[in-house]
């Protein structure tokens, strides 16, 4: 009983914190998911390009090597990383830690995204691909109006599962402190020298979070499914 | 049907593809003539849809030239696609556009390729579905349409290109039973036209009845060719015997 007590004080009290954390950690979460969605895109079709001298394809060549990479290293180290390296290789853009932290965020997100993408447009039936250029469409025809919009109903559902994985990944940019939901956590444990209390609040406030937020994807597949009457 | 060369629409010559080590065409020369209707029958893994999907190619040859309309569509310089708007095909599974509307599967392709205006589209749409009585599903998703409506939907999709030659890859064998029927009537009906066709089929009784030349092929090469009395009544070839006589029963 004591511990459920000292959860609904400390609650009380910091209830704003535990919030500000959780909107930090969602505002994240999102930009993450934009940005790596625009990059991610274009990665995958820089997978998908044959462009190149003979049978060396340099844009499929560079997405493969840095999704690789990206997926072959924890996402903490890619964090420090980041957070190290752009401030002394790029001083004169001035980032904030918290800049430092999104765009490795990005930077680890985009490989995931190109992958998504990727699977989903190789989802697609080749089939529909083949009775679209057997009626004269050229590729870009074919990919835009076939291929796309029927890749889209395979990468959304993924998408968003990938903004469920980051909001919990961004748990770990609270290694420097850029006030998120975990960063919140550290800070609350310094004032009150409580650890298991605090913890399981901001574990309650992820569980929530994610486990809404999946049973909305589940709801949105089910519409899409449905929405070809 | 006596046909002159100078009607002449296709002509392969020394066609070859390989899948790797598979061989699968090892040098098929033919010509087909305008209004010419073609069958090709013959063993599972003989070449027969390779060979067709490499008229429109969509396989590349290995080597070999393909002549369409006068015009070396083999050639690297040559935008097929150009030619293909004029080559219209069927498949086995259909492959309508899951994505579209019945009524947008047949427009778009004219539309977007400046053929037709989104009005003559819909027009013609209205027609072609009525041909095939398929009328009332215009609206619909293919997701709502029996395998027997996606295959009938597809010959007018394909139709709406006005092409000079349809061909069809075994375009009932993924058919239940009970659906062959009203997708060979509809083709059977095409043929009547006039249109150059090219069949590739496992029904050996409607390859009989609507074609002017039956192809038998197997081992990569075209094995047997004539009349369809030639080749069903009469096979030279011991081959050509030999699956007849395990096809007809």
């Amino acid at each position: 009983m004591e511990f459920f007590n000292v959860m609904l004080k400390l609650w009380n009290q910091y209830w704003k914190l535990f919030l500000e954390g959780l909107g930090m950690t969602l505002f994240m979460g999102l930009l993450t998911v934009m940005l790596s969605t625009i990059f991610g895109s274009i990665m995958a079709l820089m997978r998908r390009s044959r462009w190149g001298i003979g049978k060396f394809r340099p844009l499929n060549a560079i997405a493969a090597v840095y999704v690789e990479v990206i997926r072959g290293t924890p996402i903490l180290l890619q964090l420090y990383f980041f957070y190290f390296m752009l401030p002394q290789w790029l001083p004169f853009l001035a980032l904030t830690e918290f800049q430092c932290v999104l765009i490795a965020c990005c930077v680890n997100s985009t490989a995931y995204v190109c992958e998504i993408v990727r699977a989903g447009i190789q989802a697609v039936d080749m089939g529909q691909t083949e009775a679209a250029r057997s009626l004269g469409l050229n590729s870009r025809q074919t990919m835009i109006h076939i291929v796309l919009p029927q890749a889209v109903k395979n990468i959304l559902p993924a998408l968003c599962n990938e903004f469920v994985a980051i909001v919990k990944e961004t748990s770990l940019a609270s290694t420097f402190f850029v006030g998120e939901l975990m960063t919140q956590f550290k800070t609350i444990q310094g004032i009150t020298y409580r650890v298991l209390e605090p913890l399981t609040i901001v574990g309650l406030i992820y569980f929530l979070v994610t486990f809404v937020l999946s049973k909305l994807i589940a709801l949105l597949e089910r519409r899409m499914n449905a929405s070809e009457r | 049907m006596q046909v002159s060369v100078d009607k002449e629409l296709i002509r392969v010559v020394d066609l070859h593809k390989s899948f790797g080590d598979l061989h699968v065409l090892q040098g098929v020369t033919e010509q087909i003539s305008k209004g010419e209707v073609v069958s090709v029958i013959g063993p599972s893994g003989g070449g027969k849809s390779t060979f067709l999907r490499c008229l429109n190619l969509l396989e590349t040859p290995s080597s070999g030239h393909i002549y369409f309309e006068g015009t070396d569509i083999t050639d690297k310089k040559v935008d097929i696609n150009v030619h293909r708007q004029k080559m219209g095909m069927v498949f086995q599974h259909f492959n309508v556009f899951n994505n579209l509307t019945v009524g947008k599967n047949i427009t778009l392709a004219p539309v977007l390729l400046g053929k037709k205006t989104q009005a003559e589209a819909d027009d013609m749409a209205k027609e072609l579905l009525e041909r095939v009585g398929l009328s009332d599903k215009i609206d619909q998703y293919p997701k709502k349409l029996s395998g027997g409506q996606k295959q009938r939907l597809a010959i007018v999709r394909a139709l709406a290109m006005e092409p000079d030659v349809m061909l069809f890859d075994e375009p009932t064998s993924a058919l239940d039973p009970e659906m062959v029927g009203e997708v060979l009537l509809v083709i059977k009906d095409l043929v009547k036209t006039g249109l150059t066709t090219v069949i590739v089929t496992h029904e050996m009784g409607f390859a009989k009845e609507v074609s002017n030349r039956v192809f038998f092929m197997d081992g990569g090469v075209i094995a047997e060719k004539g009349s369809p009395d030639e080749v069903f009544n009469h096979p030279q070839n011991p081959r050509t015997r030999e699956f007849l006589s395990k096809v007809l029963y």
